[in-house]
């Protein structure tokens, strides 16, 4: 088998991971009443619908405020925990490692009925508390590895020299460490995001009735028959996880050429 | 205080609130669900407490369920198979290409930020009724009406290698760049063909990568209920989908305790005979 030969069978494959975004953000253009092929012109008349489809935007207001929030709760504990762990000998290192990314050893649907079961037990049944609680812990062992293996690369000798000069820790940390922990902070929150914006195995566990996020929104209307609104959500769901971190990542390097770093 | 007294202090309490969250989110709650799988649901009020092997038994010996068990283990090895097929030779183009690297891993990876979901239903716009393929074949005039593609066994493995290859690719990509090139070099200057290297010297140390892949394939395969729901028929029913229609639909609870328990021994066996031979840390490293 020649170089030629798996060249043209990973184009194959880029095709095939490919394919069913393209088909999905073309019929999202479709002017065709049905949606369906064959395409009969461009029309943004599906967006339009989107927009004023009340149930869709009730949805993306639950996903964004949930997918902030969460964003915002596990990045805290996920840096605060990578730091411990990078910047410090803490005995047992290892055990404590394998705990705090458990949650991606278990699987989802385990997790969920866990968590559902032990939080109803305690009064909190399904609600936005709930929602909240399990995207936190299903997002925290992401945010730390993906903190971890930034930090790892952050010198520790500025941090001395900054200590030396006679500032505080606090004051070395806000001023020295947080500013080049930014990016790592950064990737953390993006990935919280976008994992949380995009759950549903969970969720659909989770959430109470009548609250839906984008995703259980779209799982809901897939029930009906397949609408050209939905791959007009569904173009939009692929510009908010996609070009999201591509433009934070753009601006991360932008800042970075600045600082001529 | 000493600063050494304060210096051992301070990892735990930035620990802490992560470590807390954890136990209260996730260990606690697992130890909650042993107790309520040996209660049992009571038809009116609240669910019976105490000590009733009656939902493990029905876990274990009930046909229906083993069989559910059987068929998602089988898919999920399916799936596992073809991710393994389809992105070996894609991974080790991308670590040999001469090209940005990089790039070309970041693209192939670029389908894992779009929505799960999305990408699941997508098939429908190709492999429906009034989809891009049964059009095309229409148009081109080799049917004359649709043909039933759609809601069977292999749109739910299709729609699982889809979902899932970015993680085999990433994970083998992880271990062949690891490789020193010059040991196939060495292989052919003395007398092996390409092929033979490739098979007695990459592919040899390539497997670790390959086998954390396919761990997670496997592992987060058997674990979906969405894709069968949305690509499969009534007949294509996962073991995660028992657990939904026991919590969700049939509220029993201490049955869907159970359940879930077992689908978490059976794949945290597989975990951890994996661990056993090849360790936790090269799935770390893939995903890191």
């Amino acid at each position: 088998m020649g170089w030629a030969a798996i060249r043209a069978y990973t184009i194959l494959v880029y095709m095939f991971m490919f394919l069913p975004v393209v088909v999905v953000v073309l019929l999202s253009f479709n002017q065709n009443q049905f949606g369906s092929f064959p395409m009969t012109g461009v029309s943004l008349r599906w967006f339009e619908a989107l927009w004023n489809n009340d149930a869709v935007m009730r949805a993306f207001r639950t996903s964004l405020v949930l997918g902030l929030l969460t964003a915002l709760i596990s990045t805290t504990l996920g840096v605060l925990a990578s730091l411990a762990l990078v910047r410090y000998a803490v005995p047992g290192k290892n055990l404590i490692t394998t705990i705090l990314i458990a949650p991606i050893l278990v699987p989802e649907v385990v997790l969920a009925v866990a968590l559902l079961l032990f939080l109803n037990w305690l009064g909190i049944g399904k609600s936005f508390a709930l929602l909240l609680a399990g995207h936190v812990i299903f997002t925290l062992p992401f945010v730390i590895l993906v903190v971890q293996a930034r930090l790892v690369s952050i010198r520790r000798d500025v941090e001395e020299a900054a200590l030396s000069l006679g500032a505080s820790p606090i004051q070395t940390f806000f001023s020295i460490t947080l500013p080049l922990l930014m990016p790592a902070v950064a990737a953390g929150a993006l990935f919280a995001f976008t994992i949380s914006f995009d759950d549903i195995t969970g969720t659909l566990f989770w959430k109470p009735g009548g609250v839906e996020t984008v995703p259980t929104q779209i799982f809901s209307m897939l029930r009906n028959s397949i609408s050209p609104e939905i791959n007009a959500l569904g173009t939009v769901m692929i510009v908010i996880t996609v070009g999201l971190p591509l433009l934070g990542a753009a601006i991360a390097r932008q800042i970075s050429i600045k600082r001529g770093m | 205080m000493s600063v050494e007294a304060r210096e051992k202090r301070q990892p735990w309490i930035l620990l802490s609130p992560a470590l807390m969250a954890v136990t209260l989110l996730l260990l606690v709650p697992l130890a909650f669900i042993v107790v309520y799988s040996f209660w049992l649901r009571s038809a009116v009020g609240p669910d019976i407490q105490g000590f009733h092997p009656d939902n493990w038994q029905r876990a274990l010996t009930d046909p229906f369920y083993r069989y559910i068990l059987l068929n998602t283990l089988k898919i999920a090895a399916i799936t596992t198979f073809f991710c393994a097929l389809v992105g070996y030779p894609a991974a080790y183009f991308i670590t040999r290409s001469s090209g940005n690297k990089l790039i070309l891993l970041l693209l192939l990876m670029l389908p894992f930020w779009i929505s799960y979901i999305i990408r699941t239903m997508s098939w429908i716009n190709i492999l429906g009724s009034s989809g891009a393929l049964n059009t095309l074949l229409i148009s081109t005039g080799i049917t004359s009406s649709p043909i039933q593609m759609l809601y069977n066994e292999a749109t739910v493995i299709l729609g699982l290698v889809h979902f899932l290859l970015p993680f085999m690719v990433l994970n083998i990509y992880v271990s062949l760049d690891g490789i020193d090139t010059n040991l196939e070099d060495a292989a052919t200057s003395l007398g092996a063909t390409r092929w033979q290297a490739f098979l007695q010297v990459t592919l040899p140390l390539s497997l670790p990568g390959l086998a954390a892949g396919g761990l997670l394939c496997f592992v987060l395969g058997a674990g979906t209920y969405i894709t069968p729901l949305i690509l499969g028929g009534p007949r294509d029913a996962m073991f995660a989908n028992l657990v939904f229609e026991a919590i969700i639909t049939q509220l029993n609870w201490p049955m869907g305790s159970a359940l879930s328990l077992l689908l978490l021994l059976v794949l945290g066996a597989l975990v951890a005979i994996y661990n056993r031979f090849l360790g936790m840390s090269q799935l770390t490293k893939g995903l890191g």
